[in-house]
């Protein structure tokens, strides 16, 4: 589904490569030390970050210059998720129409969205009186009207709690079952890797090594992994 | 390649700064052309001279009544101390001749001083020529100096000031090592920017000054356009105060430091040092306050009376004067925004030099230049109105790009890659993210657009007829014609009216944002 061709990012000095697959239904948690690069790649594959050379190919399309919108994949930061200034409903609004001139349809959609991940009648609110684990279920209500083919995370959950964090991943679950897509996302918690990843990407000394099985990864780490798992 | 950061205005911008650019250009090549052979006479040359000569003393003065000032409030917590740094903010939004009619009234030949004075049996004083010129201008920027020391001070953190405290710095010692080095950062930018705005001063000259000893280069223009309606000596006079405008600007690059027009001077600073100096502190601070309330005062109190002796005149001038500002600061948000939002995306330095170059715009010098151009093809007169409310965009511009420009740079930092993700851009980007996070800055931008158009004298006494002129002018008229009842009431009328539309627009922009 997703191809990364010989992929080479150089911010003044930093580098990073990468060249892998994600196979159709793969999700894939990238780990790594702090600095390694993780986000980089996600940003590199999301179109945030210039490449110097590389392709990326999404569903054998090639996405290497598109902008952001334009490459069939949702994305969740680390925070920011949401405009502040705009109700919830119109938050998740916008992963239907950018503009945000709805039709009846679309906005009994919204609802709908907002339905599934747990917020009925929160549609009016501004995002200011929302806690932080509904703030990340309006943000997963918009990537579910979003339907893109793919899914990054960029640590969205980090400032929540354990047991909170562990619902948001099972919601992740369930809308990317929903909608077919495919997962990639950042994580520090090897624990998270193995609620909801089938493959680990690990990012280390300026090169993301290729996908492998979360649990055989995990149990049986290669020595870098190993030293970083401790 | 797309990738890359948020690109706001590609198009909007250049065109607005290339209309700017075009306007300032013309009316400069209009002012040279017609200028460019005169010779200096001995009046120009006085002129030079006495411009130079008030600016430096208003600036100076300023600045060493400043520091003080500053440090007595910041190191004393008093009731009133916030409504008072609040009142430091207003006389940026006065109406200069409002202010020149209060001073008079306190400072003048028949003022409350002088009363005092001849009371005691002493001489009355009198506020006209050079003390009077420098006087307002003190008036007006020894509240901006204040501020911007504050500003310097308030950026110290709280931890020096209670180190300091505790190894029991007081005085003398306390000074070197803690106020010192801000102040040394803080004084040359207040002095610069001070200078640069003392050069082009027009309406404080126009009504305290005159005469072969008390004209300011500004005035000088409007005395030759005017009175001896030679174009000539007028667009010669505007090139030399172009030139000496430009050469402060260049100083003013190097020095003035951000203004900060927004709030945060009330935030409470706990300091340990000064406790022997209290009473000095408190002396300071009723002065200083006795010094910008007063002249308000009186406006309050012959004002109010006025009110009932005002000619049906002024109503029409109220009329034409709140016509001109609405047509001013939508001219403003026009060219503002996308400006802002081309030079958000781009490197910071550029927006505060427009601002500090904008300081240094000399509005005559633009009136000349804008009257050179129109003449050949319709009467001036008639073009007075759209010409006034042109030149106080342009005046106004460089406040509201260093308002809108970094709160653009904020939400695009904040929010733009979420924007790019889900494909939220042009038109959209504005309506979505933009402007609905700008708004307290564009209501800011507003309220001070239109409180310095209202209060603006200067381009419209070039060209309108005084029949059909605005609030600030017709004031004049009356001051000129001895009607003083009657330009108190004019004034109080004037300055509620700034006052209030600056009020009203902020609010509605901050309400707007906290909905």
């Amino acid at each position: 589904m997703l191809r990364l061709s010989n992929l080479h990012v150089d911010l003044s000095g930093f580098t990073l490569r990468a060249d892998f697959e994600v196979g159709a239904g793969q999700r894939i948690a990238i780990i790594g030390p702090s600095g390694a690069g993780k986000s980089t790649l996600l940003g590199a594959v999301a179109g945030f970050v210039p490449l110097k050379s590389g392709q990326i190919l999404m569903e054998g399309r090639d996405v290497t210059g598109a902008d952001p919108d334009k490459r069939g994949m949702a994305m969740l930061f680390q925070d920011g998720n949401l405009f502040p200034h705009l109700t919830l409903a119109q938050n998740v609004g916008l992963g239907l129409r950018p503009g945000l001139r709805l039709s009846d349809i679309e906005r009994a959609n919204v609802d709908e969205a907002i339905a599934r991940v747990g917020l009925q009648g929160f549609g009016v609110r501004k995002p200011a009186s929302l806690s932080g684990g509904q703030i990340s279920r309006a943000a997963l209500a918009r990537v579910l009207l979003q339907a893109r083919p793919l899914l990054l995370l960029d640590e969205p959950f980090a400032a929540l709690g354990p047991a909170l964090r562990a619902d948001m991943l099972d919601l992740v679950k369930d809308v990317v079952n929903e909608t077919g897509a495919g997962l990639m996302m950042v994580t520090h918690s090897p624990e998270d890797a193995r609620r909801i990843a089938t493959d680990i990407v690990f990012v280390d000394e300026g090169a993301a090594h290729p996908p492998s099985p979360t649990a055989q990864t995990l149990d049986h780490p290669p020595p870098a992994l190993r030293a970083y798992l401790g | 390649m797309a990738v890359g950061p948020l690109q706001l205005s590609r198009f909007g911008g250049p065109l607005a700064a290339l209309t700017i650019v075009g306007v300032l250009g013309a009316v400069t090549l209009a002012v040279v052309l017609q200028g460019g052979t005169f010779r200096l006479g001995p009046g120009d040359r006085a002129a030079l001279w006495f411009t130079l000569h008030q600016a430096i003393w208003s600036a100076a003065l300023s600045v060493g009544f400043a520091i003080p000032l500053a440090r007595a409030l910041s190191r004393r917590q008093f009731r009133g101390r916030q409504a008072l740094v609040i009142l430091l903010g207003a006389p940026f939004i006065l109406p200069v001749i409002v202010a020149v009619l209060g001073l008079l009234a306190v400072f003048g030949r028949g003022g409350w001083v002088s009363t005092l004075l001849v009371a005691m049996g002493l001489e009355p004083i009198s506020i006209y020529g050079f003390h009077g010129v420098v006087l307002a201008h003190v008036f007006f920027n020894l509240p901006l100096a204040t501020r911007l020391i504050l500003q310097g001070w308030q950026a110290v953190p709280a931890e020096q000031f209670r180190l300091a405290g505790q190894l029991g710095l007081d005085g003398w010692t306390f000074f070197r090592v803690l106020e010192w080095p801000v102040l040394r950062k803080s004084v040359p930018g207040a002095f610069a920017l001070i200078f640069v705005l003392c050069l082009t001063s027009f309406a404080v000259a126009l009504t305290l000054g005159g005469g072969p000893r008390a004209t300011t280069a500004e005035l000088a223009i409007y005395e030759a356009f005017r009175f001896e309606f030679d174009l000539g000596r007028a667009a010669f006079l505007s090139l030399l105060q172009l030139a000496m405008a430009g050469f402060a600007a260049v100083i003013a690059v190097w020095l003035v430091p951000s203004i900060d027009t927004g709030r945060g001077l009330d935030r409470k600073q706990i300091r340990w040092d000064g406790r022997r100096a209290r009473l000095r502190d408190a002396v300071i601070i009723v002065l200083g306050a006795a010094f910008l309330i007063l002249p308000l005062l009186a406006i309050f109190m012959r004002g109010l009376p006025g009110l009932f002796v005002l000619p049906s005149s002024i109503w029409s001038a109220t009329l034409t004067s709140i016509w001109v500002a609405v047509l001013s600061v939508a001219l403003m948000l026009t060219l503002a925004l996308p400006l802002a939002g081309w030079m958000a995306g781009r490197k910071r330095s550029g927006v505060e030099t427009i601002g500090v170059l904008g300081l240094a715009l000399s509005p005559l010098m633009i009136g000349t230049g804008a009257f050179l151009l129109i003449n050949p093809f319709v009467d001036p007169r008639s073009a007075a109105l759209p010409v006034t409310a042109s030149v106080n965009t342009l005046m106004t511009l460089p406040f509201a790009l260093r308002l809108l420009a970094p709160a653009i740079r904020d939400a695009v930092e904040g929010y733009g890659p979420l924007a790019q993700s889900i494909g939220v851009k042009r038109f959209s980007l504005w309506r979505i993210l933009i402007l609905p996070r700008l708004r307290p800055q564009i209501g800011f931008a507003v309220g001070l657009g239109m409180a310095l158009s209202l209060g603006d004298l200067g381009v419209i006494a070039l060209f309108a007829d005084p029949e059909r002129g605005t609030l600030p002018l017709a004031m004049y008229s009356l001051m000129g014609s001895y009607q003083l009842d009657a330009a108190s009431g004019a004034a109080l009328l004037l300055l509620l009216l700034a006052l209030l539309t600056f009020w009203i627009c902020d609010r509605l922009g901050r309400h707007a944002a906290a909905e």
